[in-house]
């Protein structure tokens, strides 16, 4: 664990891997929930948290540094399940990345338990870890200049489903009528760092 | 009953709603938004009796004009412009009665960028996670002002200041920002820091409320490839492949994957909010106390 001093008063926590990121994510909000963590914004990423709006950041920082995290705790919440039709326009090009089947495609999706990493890109936009990583694919060569609300799709080791239309380059495999953002509910985002995700097929065709 | 709103006259180039923004959402996604030039905000609501986080309308180059459906107290600060009342020459940086159905219009800035207009009571648009504020890298909170947008007002809570004009700090001919190294220094060559900290930048016309980004000279990665994404603070100096540092203001993604050479001190953004395209800009490390 590496902890960078950003700024005057934050901290960029590094580790080794997403699961390690997000076994650190846990810790950190329970020692916030329990008081012992006072501190403005927790922003989990691929490899990093990154702390923001800390009184004392060089003394959290010599604290980290010595300290172990508990691996994250395995059911912390319950379970989104978001149901998809897998009818996206690059589900031919990602089977070929995966050198499988289309209709395996959805099958390995659907089988496969996500959690959300982080949230980043939009409001309400999760990175969703859980493929192995030889499912990895790249994004797009050339970004769709407008991505319905809803489209689920994959880029690198992630999945991540829009919650509003916007441009974007991930390759799309389905569809959810999930509202992952509506900022007149409470919450508003329907996911957030840690949430468990499972996707569940519907209307096939 | 009075109706107490605003009716937007002239949008001008870029004028949106803004008060302290939405803290407390970065782990979502959502940017924090929220007035770029804080202590002018807060001022102006001062001068009108507002509390400071009550929401004020920010102006960009070309300012805006108002006409108000009830008699209200408003103020004017932020880059320093003229003001007028039905064509009729009003102070700026003062609190001014503003007739019901008068027009109110501030020009543009004579220096600076943006101008803060403060009404009695707030604009009372109704809050998105707890701010008003337009983000314009999301999307949440109100659309930018169009011709004809009728903004509600609050209730005025206290009498408004009695002052004449209050002192504002002038918008600055340099930009002097001081800067800790990090967290990703380490991502660019040593001649790299060193242009980055003694070499000369201007402000690029393409700075908006996301960035202000900059023209100079670019500066060159140690390391190649990208970063993972990261979380990213205010006042981030982001460098992206064209190798132009680019400093994150109030509407700044929450995560990033182009490394950040060093962060500004908070107490030096404000002015940023000011500095009109071409502003020479200077990087100064400090050490961290």
């Amino acid at each position: 664990m590496r902890v960078l001093p950003v700024g005057a008063g934050a901290l960029l926590v590094e580790v080794a891997s997403g699961a390690e990121a997000q076994a650190l994510h846990a810790e950190l909000l329970r020692r916030r929930a329990e008081g012992s963590l006072s501190v403005g914004e927790i922003v989990p990423a691929a490899r990093t948290v990154l702390l923001d709006g800390l009184a004392d950041p060089a003394r959290l920082a010599a604290e980290l540094t010595a300290a172990q995290v508990p691996p994250a705790p395995p059911r912390a919440r319950g379970v989104i399940e978001l149901p998809v039709r897998y009818d996206g326009p690059d589900l031919a090009d990602v089977a070929a990345h995966w050198g499988v089947a289309e209709r395996e495609v959805a099958r390995i999706h659907a089988g496969t338990e996500f959690r959300v990493a982080f949230c980043g890109f939009a409001p309400g936009f999760g990175y969703l870890s859980g493929l192995p990583e030889r499912y990895d694919v790249p994004r797009r060569a050339t970004p769709r200049t407008a991505v319905p609300a809803g489209a689920v799709g994959l880029a690198g080791p992630y999945t991540g489903v829009y919650p509003r239309s916007s441009p974007g380059g991930w390759q799309l495999i389905g569809t959810t009528d999930a509202v992952l953002w509506d900022h007149a509910r409470v919450p508003a985002a329907l996911l957030s760092p840690g949430t468990p995700v499972r996707f569940v097929p519907v209307g096939h065709p | 009953m009075t109706d107490r709103a605003l009716v937007v006259v002239r949008a001008g180039a870029l004028t949106t709603v803004q008060d302290r923004g939405r803290s407390g959402h970065a782990h979502l996604g959502v940017p924090r938004s929220g007035a770029l030039d804080g202590p002018a905000a807060a001022l102006v609501n001062r001068l009108v009796g507002n509390p400071p986080e009550a929401a004020v309308l920010e102006t960009t180059l070309n300012g805006c004009a108002v006409r108000p459906r009830s008699t209200v107290t408003v103020a004017v600060g932020g880059a320093p412009c003229r003001v007028t009342v039905d064509g009729r020459p009003v102070a700026w940086g003062a609190p001014v009665r503003i007739p019901e159905g008068a027009v109110l219009e501030i020009g543009s800035a004579v220096s600076g960028v943006r101008s803060y207009l403060a009404v009695a009571g707030g604009v009372a648009v109704d809050p998105v996670l707890g701010s008003r504020s337009t983000d314009l890298l999301s999307g949440l909170g109100p659309p930018p002002l169009a011709d004809g947008t009728v903004l509600p007002l609050g209730q005025p809570l206290t009498p408004h200041a009695r002052v004449d004009v209050a002192p504002q700090p002038a918008p600055p001919a340099e930009l002097v920002l001081h800067v800790t190294l990090g967290p990703r220094d380490g991502w660019f060559t040593q001649e790299a820091l060193r242009t980055f900290t003694s070499r000369p930048y201007r402000v690029s016309a393409s700075s908006n409320r996301i960035g202000l980004r900059t023209e100079g000279p670019a500066l060159e990665r140690a390391l190649p490839g990208e970063l993972p994404s990261e979380g990213m603070v205010l006042g981030a100096v982001q460098v992206p492949p064209d190798g132009r540092p680019v400093v994150f203001l109030a509407d700044h993604p929450t995560t990033g994957g182009y490394p950040v050479i060093a962060v500004v001190r908070q107490t030096d953004l404000p002015p940023t909010a000011q500095a009109a395209p071409g502003t020479p800009v200077r990087f100064i490390p400090v050490r961290r106390h």
